[in-house]
């Protein structure tokens, strides 16, 4: 059993395990941080952004400055922002079966892997990461193909030149296999090789696996995968939580008793209580909006923005914010809004309750009938007629380089009463702003971050109590700007297995056992001999058929019937000729019981002696000897084929036939 | 006893001694006793024997009644031993045979009722009562009671157990030193029986290897040096020493924390205190004790009188180890000097901190807690190492924080262990504004600032920890040195001040209420001790603290907006209010403060709101604020008339408060502010009284106060009585003539608050003029009301003879529903 590591970034995995016959794709994340490296595109003409200086090498060589620009000492690409794709060398991506999404931040690579490599399999997920993923998908490549961008810079790619750029442009790994977004057709076709599952529904692979989605807690639809045959468990734990927010709640228990556990996804700010932050953000909101101020939140449109949007229906009243226009601009705000109202059995209890009564499960319904939340497409059309100032603004992109979030950035960015509230704990929020620089506005990093953390994560293990654990390398070490935390880093013995982007992990389980099916009718004809008490053995002839994963063992087909010589043989005709076997005989011989029995018999002269593995029974008179060993008895007698046959009658009488 | 009691009282007996009559409520016996005991008390039991016969009845009648209630048996066992505690009380009831019966084997003891542990607890309170004299020990030795209290000892109900112990340990004082007789040999053989067979029980039990055996061992013991005062304490210590030092041979300690009570019981005794071997056995039990357990011990050592200084400084170095622990596992370079030198890392302190998470924490909190009381006594030991320690409530501060390096493995590991631990951040921080109360090095104020705003700013800090943290920050605020000569801050505590006031106005804004509550607390503290100081005032009219205090008062949480009344009350107060003005216009006219607190008196639905506009206001009027002093009338009666229609006692409590200032300010100051002045301070001219009056009948104080004379809460009742009395006694040189006063406009209000006093309060005063309201006041029975307040409101109810009466009405009714059956 083998694990593929198609991606180094712990919260957006992609790994590929091999287990008997299958070979399945866990996760399909796109880590988006090489977007940093990429200026802003801006909704609408921006002088600052146009005007910045080309960068030249130190000793003066300006052939770069076309694509790299330069910004308060940072250097940016100035071209279509790029992604960092799973690695695609690694295995031959043709021959994954299948691919198992555990939730929808987590499946942004997909388009890369089902339209580009060749692949002919299924992708399983359910309902809500499918819908939500696809708007995710939808408002990534609005965002991109809305401000079309004439250049593609490609010459700082090259390895010799890329060596003398700054840090971080430097450092980036595989720049070469960086790709543009993709097409919405190819969202679409991507999309459409998925098949939707439910929470604990068993899925057979091939016969030689069956797949379950659990609920992890984590956000709408988001599971952790069981996969496991009839000996072998390898439980995929990503992206869960123990929280109480919206999502179901975590399915612990079907977790227990596994071979192996791979655990991605835990908290990406282990540090930060997403109470304190929920806290913290609103603190900070409410501070900025009684100066005066406006309040930018860039975020993703769905996952923490329904808990936050809760929060604030509880609060804006009591902070006396009643009258504060919130707005919540994306291409897909409308559907985000909506398909949260719609997915009651994937919600938590409470929620669920509620749509019995009947009420919506969230609250923003009645912030939208109210007026107190307005959501728009976009910063163009019905919104420049509503805007108000002060105000809330939700939107995105969180890396701030694509989005309506752009253009808030430029229009509030040079006033410090406004601030920037960062939630989404993907992309630092330094390197976010370090195109914006400088910056006037308050900047707070409030990360929400509901996934694991280190506590739960051991609380967890030693629930399920899994053999092997196998997590991402930089759980096993405490975080590097934090060295002394060593509570920060995964505990458990034996020591976790870990991985690094690009690595073949051997698994480190035997398999041992497979099952058999057997017929009723062969069952029927088994006359099971019992042992000791609760054992029983049989002994079965029988043909074993092996197809599709499936071993049944089936009756013997009966002697074919004498033909006459010119017909065909026919199929059943190749089935060895089997003779009845012979018995099994099974017990142990008591020795002192033996020896009367031989001396009722009309033996005498009977000595025994004790050897290191049994009893030697000597017939001096007869010169024989009978030598009784845990696992074997033999009778040595010179050419008395009668007698022999009489002494291992008698052994016989005291050891069982079946 | 007075003779209604004596004719109710064999009634009463007679339905007590009656199973068929169940007595409902226990309270009933338990206050029948108090009065008992109060009578035999004041006079002799044999002659309420012999003037209450029934009293002697009911005693024979209660070990034959079967079926008779444990509350009845457990009273009459009491009552016998309260009777008893006379020794020729004793001799009465003992020529009856009336005691054997009750205690003894005829008794309940051993029977059916015996299983209720009122009962059982009854029969040891009875012996315990009765405990006062040699015949009664004698009787305790003849009928083997002492074997029946040893068993107790062990009983399943803790009180009957705890009982059990408490009369051993009374016997035994009693036995060897008490009054009665005389003071028995210092020779073990010379003591009285009962007194040897209790100390042979006791050795045998420290002897045993059962922990609860031991244990009740030790507090029988800890409960007699408690209270002994006599030469027999040393002969007693001398003969028990040694197998209580042989318990510090087994490991673990059996019954630690009994046996450190002992000791430090031992300890405090003046008549063993002297006894050097004693110092050696606290020494050696420091010693082997685990670091937990010797803790208590060694707070107890450090307070004790007089003591050994090579024993307070080992006690104290078991204090101080846990933290010299952490202190060591953090720092790179030896600490500051004081704390001694951090154990091995195989040693039991560490020990304890490594083993679990609960024992690290209760370690801990403990060790600080210990250390913050130790703060402020006199025995504190000399020199504090006020810097180490300091330096070491910093440091598990930050090891909660996780933001300690750690210098070690130890250092590793508690940082897993304290990371987020709200128990210690708690017991860290109360510690840590306990030191502010020492001038410590200078050096480490901006260490101790610095981890105080990382505790107030971080998102994590739990409420209660803010709290806490809020509370520190104020001491140490407070505590910080000011350059000589000058009334400005110390440039660490401006600088902190500086750092300190964004976070409180993040925190005002938090949506935990009782975040915003600590916040506004802690902006009310900080501006009551520091409105004169010009640096913070600069500092905070520069920031939005005023503005968003004064957002508050709107807050959905009737404490915040308490907080936030008297905050704001105090902003204004002293000139630090918000500059008001409209948001839509600002500079147009400004909105009132004072407008804005009556709405909330008259309009919060909450008390809490309401009491704290209520106490603004006196202080306002006491202190003249602006804004009161522009029309002192009006406000007053504006303030009166809202107060006086409030539900909550309290507001009309604190509005006759307010009257008060107010009339002191218009009269002079009352008399029970100055109860020792020689001379009664000076009346006011009479022109000027007479201006006051009606200054006070336009503001309608009369009326407040007659109708709070009324009120159906004593507290209002009679502080409205207080006032009313000192109104009259300076209004005396008004008076003119007798009956001057009359007239019919004083005869309707008198027959108002007549019908006030009969309970309808609906019916309004009307307009009152001075001279009519002064002969009301006169009318009135102030002193008798006074007098009947001052009792307490069921004065008539507790009396005995209502008792009785009570109890007998209870039988009574069960008594007519007999009747009815037939």
């Amino acid at each position: 059993m083998k694990l593929y590591c198609l991606s180094g970034h712990p919260t957006l995995p992609c790994n590929v395990l091999k287990f008997k016959s299958t070979t399945i794709m866990l996760d399909c994340g796109l880590d988006m941080t090489s977007t940093l490296n990429f200026l802003p595109l801006p909704l609408v003409q921006s002088a600052r952004l146009s005007n910045l200086p080309g960068w030249s090498l130190k000793d003066g060589n300006v052939f770069l400055d076309k694509e790299l620009k330069e910004c308060s000492g940072h250097v940016f690409v100035d071209s279509v922002p790029e992604f960092c794709l799973p690695e695609t060398e690694l295995i031959d991506l043709s021959t994954v079966d299948v691919i198992l999404i555990s939730n929808y931040h987590c499946m942004m690579a997909l388009p890369y892997i089902t339209e580009h490599t060749g692949f002919t399999g299924t992708v399983y997920a359910t309902e809500p990461t499918v819908q939500i993923g696809r708007l995710l998908m939808e408002e990534l490549v609005n965002f991109i193909e809305r401000v079309p961008k004439a250049q593609s810079a490609s010459l700082w790619k090259n390895k010799d030149i890329q060596r003398l750029l700054p840090s971080p442009l430097k450092d980036a790994v595989e720049v070469s296999t960086w790709r543009r977004c993709y097409t919405m057709q190819e969202v679409n076709s991507a999309l459409s090789k998925i098949q939707l599952v439910g929470y604990s529904q068993k899925i057979e692979l091939f016969g030689a696996v069956q797949v379950t989605p659990l609920s992890s807690g984590y956000a709408l639809g988001s599971s952790n995968w069981i996969i496991q045959s009839h000996y072998e468990k390898v439980s995929y734990v990503s992206g869960s939580s123990l929280l109480t927010t919206h999502p179901q709640p975590m399915d612990q228990a079907a977790l227990k008793n596994s071979d192996v556990l791979v655990l991605t996804g835990l908290t990406q700010i282990p540090t930060a209580n997403p109470d304190g932050m929920v806290g913290e953000f609103f603190s900070n909101l409410a501070l900025t909006v009684r100066n005066g101020g406006n309040v930018l939140v860039p975020c993703y449109p769905s996952g923490v923005i329904y808990d936050l949007l809760e929060c604030l229906y509880q609060y804006i009243d009591s902070a006396g914010l009643s009258s504060l226009p919130f707005y919540f601009i994306s291409p897909v705000a409308n559907s985000s809004l909506e398909f949260s109202q719609i997915f009651a059995e994937w919600l938590c209890h409470n929620k669920q309750t509620k749509v019995y009564l009947p009420e919506p499960p969230f609250p923003h319904a009645e912030l939208i009938q109210t007026n107190k939340l307005k959501h728009y497409p976009s910063i163009h059309g019905d919104f420049s007629n509503d805007f108000r100032q002060p105000c809330v603004v939700f939107t995105g992109h969180p890396s701030l380089r694509f989005g309506d979030v752009v253009h808030f950035m430029e229009l509030w960015g040079k006033s410090s009463l406004n601030t920037v509230i960062f939630t989404e704990p993907d992309f630092s929020y330094l390197e976010a702003l370090a195109p914006y620089q400088p910056l006037a506005m308050k900047c707070i990093y409030c990360p929400i971050d509901t996934r694991l953390n280190f506590i739960q994560v051991s609380k967890l293990l030693k629930e399920v109590q899994p053999l092997h654990v196998v997590c991402p390398e930089q759980y096993t070490q405490p975080p590097p700007a934090q060295p002394h935390r060593m509570d920060l880093m995964i505990d458990c013995q034996p020591p976790p297995m870990s991985y690094r982007r690009a690595e073949v992990l051997t698994l480190p389980f035997k398999r041992r056992y497979e099952k058999i099916e057997i017929m009723p009718e062969l069952a029927d004809s088994l006359v099971p001999v019992e042992m000791k008490p609760g054992i029983s053995l049989a002994t079965v002839s029988a043909v074993l058929h092996t197809k599709d994963n499936k071993h049944v063992l089936q009756p013997l087909p009966r002697p074919a019937q004498p033909t006459g010589g010119k017909k065909r043989k026919r199929v059943s005709d190749d089935v060895p000729d089997c003779k009845g076997p012979k018995p099994l005989l099974s017990g142990c011989i008591p020795v002192e019981q033996f020896v009367q029995t031989l001396e009722k018999h009309g033996f005498s002269d009977i000595k025994v002696e004790d050897t290191a593995k049994g009893h030697i029974v000597l017939l001096q008179e007869a010169e024989t000897l009978i030598q009784i060993e845990e696992d074997s008895t033999h009778i040595i007698c010179d050419n008395d084929e009668t007698l022999r046959v009489r002494l291992r009658d008698l052994v016989l009488k005291f050891l069982q036939k079946f | 006893m007075d003779p209604e009691c004596s004719q109710l009282l064999p009634a009463l007996c007679a339905a007590l001694a009656d199973p068929r009559q169940p007595v409902a409520d226990d309270t009933c016996l338990e206050k029948l006793l108090d009065w008992f005991k109060t009578v035999t008390e004041a006079g002799s039991s044999l002659l309420l024997l012999e003037g209450s016969p029934c009293l002697v009845e009911l005693l024979c009648q209660v070990p034959r009644a079967p079926g008779l209630s444990p509350g009845v048996l457990a009273f009459s066992l009491r009552l016998a031993g309260l009777l008893a505690a006379q020794e020729d009380c004793f001799q009465y009831l003992q020529q009856g045979q009336l005691l054997p019966g009750l205690f003894g084997e005829a008794g309940p003891l051993g029977g059916a009722a015996w299983t209720a542990p009122t009962v059982r607890s009854g029969w040891i309170q009875g012996l315990r009562a009765m405990a006062q004299h040699p015949s009664a020990l004698r009787f305790l030795d003849d009928f083997g009671a002492l074997d029946t209290v040893f068993s107790l000892q062990g009983d399943s109900s803790l009180f009957v157990a705890s009982a059990a112990g408490q009369l051993l340990a009374h016997v035994l004082a009693l036995c060897m030193g008490g009054p009665a007789g005389a003071q028995p040999g210092l020779q073990a053989r010379d003591w009285p029986a009962c007194a040897q067979r209790i100390v042979g029980h006791i050795e045998e039990a420290l002897c045993s290897a059962a922990a609860p055996r031991v244990t009740q061992a030790l507090h029988v013991l800890s409960t007699t040096f408690g209270r002994c005062h006599g030469p027999w304490g040393q002969v007693l210590w001398e003969r028990l020493s040694p197998p209580v030092a042989r318990l510090l041979e087994k490991d673990p300690v059996l019954a630690a924390h009994a046996l450190v009570d002992l000791l430090l019981s031992v300890a405090r005794s003046p008549a063993l205190s002297s006894d050097s071997g004693l110092w050696e056995t606290l020494a050696q039990t420091l010693g082997h004790l685990s670091p937990t357990q010797a803790g208590p011990l060694a707070l107890g050592v450090l307070k004790l009188q007089d003591c050994p200084q090579a024993l307070r400084t080992q006690a104290f170095d078991v204090l101080l180890q846990p933290l010299a622990c952490v202190l060591k596992a953090a720092a790179e370079a030896p600490g500051p000097p004081g704390l001694p030198a951090a154990p091995a890392e195989d040693s039991a302190v560490v020990d304890v901190l490594l083993s679990s998470r609960s024992a690290c924490v209760g370690l801990l909190c403990q060790t600080l807690a210990h250390l913050e009381l130790l703060l402020p006594t006199p025995q504190r030991p000399s020199p504090w190492p006020q810097a180490a320690l300091l330096g070491a409530a910093v440091t598990v501060l930050q090891f909660c924080r996780g933001s300690a390096v750690p210098a070690s493995g130890v250092g590793s590991r508690l940082c897993v262990t304290l990371a987020g631990c709200v128990r210690v951040q708690r017991a860290a921080l109360d510690f840590l504004g306990a030191l502010s109360q020492d001038t410590g090095p200078r050096e480490l104020l901006p260490r101790v600032f610095a981890v105080l705003l990382d505790y107030l700013a971080s998102p994590d800090s739990s409420p209660t920890v803010l709290r806490k943290a809020f509370q520190a920050t104020l001491r140490w605020l407070l505590s910080s040195p000011q350059p000589p000569g000058s009334c400005d801050l110390d440039p660490h505590t401006q600088r902190f001040l500086g750092e300190l006031l964004p976070v409180l106005q993040k925190r005002l804004c938090s949506p935990c209420w009782e975040v915003r509550d600590s916040g506004l607390e802690f902006l009310a503290q900080v501006t009551r001790s520091w409105a004169g100081q010009a640096g913070f005032r600069d500092a905070l009219l520069a920031s939005e603290v005023p503005e968003l205090a004064e957002q508050l008062l709107q807050d959905p949480e009737s404490y915040v907006r308490a907080s936030a009344v008297t905050a704001v009350g105090l902003l204004s107060g002293r000139g630090l209010h918000a500059a008001r003005g409209s948001p839509e216009r600002p500079g147009g006219p400004q909105k009132s403060l004072l407008l804005d607190l009556l709405h909330v008196l008259s309009t919060d639905s909450e008390g809490f709101p309401r009491r704290a506009a209520m106490q603004v206001f006196t202080e306002w009027l006491r202190d003249g604020h602006a804004e009161v002093a522009a029309d002192p009338e009006r406000f007053v009666a504006r303030v009166l008339q809202a107060a006086s229609q409030d539900l909550d006692w309290e507001v009309r409590a604190q509005g006759l408060e307010l009257a008060r200032v107010f009339l002191a300010q218009m009269l002079g100051q009352p008399g029970p502010d100055c109860p020792y002045a020689v001379a009664p301070p000076a009346a006011p001219a009479p022109g000027r009284l007479a201006q006051a009056l009606r200054a006070l009948c336009r503001v309608r104080l009369f009326e407040f106060a007659f109708r709070a004379l009324f009120d159906c809460d004593r507290a209002v009742a009679q502080k409205s009585c207080d006032l009313l009395l000192f109104l009259r006694d300076r209004a005396a040189p008004c008076d003119g003539p007798q009956g001057m006063g009359g007239g019919p406009d004083a005869a309707s209000a008198e027959a108002t608050l007549q019908r006030w006093r009969a309970g309808e309060q609906g019916q309004p005063l009307g307009p009152l003029e001075p001279e009519a309201a002064v002969a009301v006041l006169r009318a009135l029975d102030l002193e008798g009301l006074r007098g009947a307040l001052a009792e307490s409101s069921d004065h008539v109810e507790r009396s005995p003879q209502s008792l009785l009466q009570d109890m007998l009405a209870t039988v009574g009714v069960l008594g007519d529903h007999e009747a009815d059956c037939y």
